[in-house]
């Protein structure tokens, strides 16, 4: 495990193991070695791209969906929240303190398709006993990725100082 | 019509306008230019700076603060100072808050400098110390710094360089624009030869949080007996990338500050309170914020200076600062040569080592102040241009 590496590739997963190499000082082969190695550990489990889907005309539609469960006997919230993960809409499944338990970031192409997914297949589970979803309606920052900025560099061409 | 000339001061109408500057010219108005060229970050201001200031404005503290600058302020800047690089200063009477470095530096010449005094400036370095030199009523003696000795200030130079004259010395490091550190010994050096003069230490450390390879910076005032006789300045624009806010700060002997700050009493009053406020914040609270800034300025620099060997300009691994310099020699090119003809094919701006003193003569200063896509891409057009010529 090289944290240095996995520091880099959290910030830019499209780094090269030839840049890595650069910045770390190993060996490139051993980088490249160590990417393996941490994949196979399932220390690194993707690389995925930030994108401002709203710049589309076509863009998905996000909803977070609170879920209110009944623990299972001997399985706690395992069981469900596994059961909801499985499904191709859910993009995020996190256990939560507080009030509810579960939240649950579903992602389809349209508001109605998250209606009838969580109608249908989320508040359908046994053990589900509320659900509450909020849409999102616009996103600011993901994955430490500002996606309002939008001004340019403000600074000059040259300068001395 | 008023004769001009007749009216204005001789000091300051000698005083020629850089050199280069045509070239800073032609660079400002052309488009699309892929830029190394400024120095000065390109991240905004820590968000957490941005709302202390926001808050101490909605609170309406926007008055004047005391001219040495606000008392929790220079209380924090002590505490930095002790925390960073082991210098004790007292708040009262060893602080003083001003705008901007650049207005310490001046006010430190100033308060030292007698008419006819010499001041040795080694170079390449930043273009200000020269001619706030000739202003303060000083004489400017160049040491030139030679690239094998990684660009630093090396004892045996200076001491050619010292007369009875000499009164102070700059010593501009981490340097803009060569990366070059000063480490231990060669301030313990230096000490050997300064130790039976009255010389002045005027050390402009205004890049000290940005040193890297595990060195951490070290101040003149903190090496052998040498405190007495030095000026620290200091200040947030690079560390915390608040160069808008113009906030510096000087730290030295009682008896000098007290003189800089009648400069800074009568001419400036107090810096801008609102940064004043902001820098508070800075310095109790951003150290993650610094941290992950520096991160990225040293994986940034190791893709630079490697980019720039690969593509056969020799470049030293600068250990300080935000600056690569590049030999460009292999080229055959005189540096502004170099800086004109590349911007021009390539639309690529990096300032030419000759804007920073003659000793810059065959280097050029490319910033790190950039994405690393930015950069890389920078240097593969530069390595486009090199096989073209």
């Amino acid at each position: 495990m090289n944290v240095q590496i996995l520091k880099l590739l959290a910030k830019d997963a499209r780094m090269s193991a030839s840049d890595i190499s650069t910045v770390t000082g190993l060996p490139e082969i051993e980088v490249v070695n160590e990417i393996q190695q941490m994949k196979k550990d399932g220390l690194i489990r993707g690389f995925r791209t930030v994108i401002d889907w709203e710049k589309l005309d076509e863009f998905y539609v996000s909803a977070i969906v609170e879920i209110k469960v009944t623990p299972k006997a001997g399985l706690g919230f395992e069981d469900v929240a596994k059961k909801i993960a499985r499904f191709h809409e859910v993009e995020s499944v996190y256990l939560l303190s507080g009030d509810s338990d579960l939240s649950v970031i579903v992602k389809c192409k349209s508001f109605q398709d998250v209606s009838r997914f969580v109608a249908k297949e989320l508040a359908t589970i046994e053990s589900v006993t509320s659900t509450k979803t909020q849409f999102v309606m616009r996103r600011y920052k993901e994955l430490d990725v500002d996606l309002d900025v939008t001004d340019p560099d403000q600074r000059g061409v040259v300068s001395s100082c | 019509m008023l004769n001009y000339e007749a009216v204005l001061n001789n000091t300051i109408t000698e005083i020629q306008p850089s050199g280069i500057r045509k070239f800073f010219d032609i660079a400002a108005t052309m488009k699309d230019v892929i830029s190394l060229g400024v120095g000065e970050p390109d991240f905004p201001t820590p968000w957490k700076i941005r709302n202390a200031a926001i808050k101490s404005l909605e609170r309406g503290r926007t008055g004047y603060s005391s001219n040495r600058g606000l008392n929790e302020l220079r209380a924090e800047i002590s505490r930095y100072m002790l925390r960073k690089y082991a210098l004790r200063y007292n708040p009262d009477t060893e602080i003083l808050v001003t705008v901007g470095g650049s207005e310490a530096i001046d006010a430190a010449l100033r308060s030292v400098i007698n008419p006819g005094d010499e001041v040795i400036v080694p170079q390449p370095s930043y273009v200000c110390y020269v001619p706030m030199v000739k202003m303060a009523g000083g004489v400017p003696v160049i040491v030139n710094n030679r690239a094998e000795n990684d660009f630093k200030l090396k004892a045996e130079e200076l001491k050619e360089k010292i007369t009875d004259k000499t009164k102070a010395i700059i010593l501009p490091y981490p340097s803009n624009p060569t990366g070059a550190i000063m480490e231990k010994k060669d301030y313990e050096e230096i000490e050997q030869v300064i130790k039976d003069t009255s010389i002045v230490l005027i050390s402009d450390e205004i890049y000290s949080e940005l040193t890297f390879n595990g060195k951490r910076h070290v101040s003149p005032a903190s090496v052998g007996s040498l405190k007495e006789r030095t000026v620290v300045i200091n200040g947030f624009s690079k560390a915390f990338s608040m160069t808008g806010w113009r906030l510096g700060y000087t730290c030295g002997p009682e008896e000098i500050i007290s003189q800089i700050t009648k400069l800074h009493q009568f001419a400036i009053m107090c810096a801008p309170t609102t940064s004043q406020y902001a820098a508070v914040t800075a310095l109790r609270d951003c150290n993650d914020e610094v941290e992950a800034m520096m991160e990225e300025y040293d994986t940034r620099r190791k893709l630079m200076v490697k980019g720039f060997n690969d593509i056969g300009l020799e470049c030293r691994e600068p250990e300080g600062a935000f600056y690569a310099f590049p030999s460009i020699a292999s080229t055959g090119m005189k540096c502004e040569e170099f800086c004109e003809k590349l911007l021009a094919a390539k639309k690529v701006a990096v300032v030419p080592g000759t804007a920073f003193g003659e000793s810059g003569e065959g280097f050029v200063r490319a910033s790190y102040c950039y994405s690393t896509d930015h950069i890389l891409t920078a240097i593969k057009r530069i390595g486009e241009f090199i096989s073209e010529i």
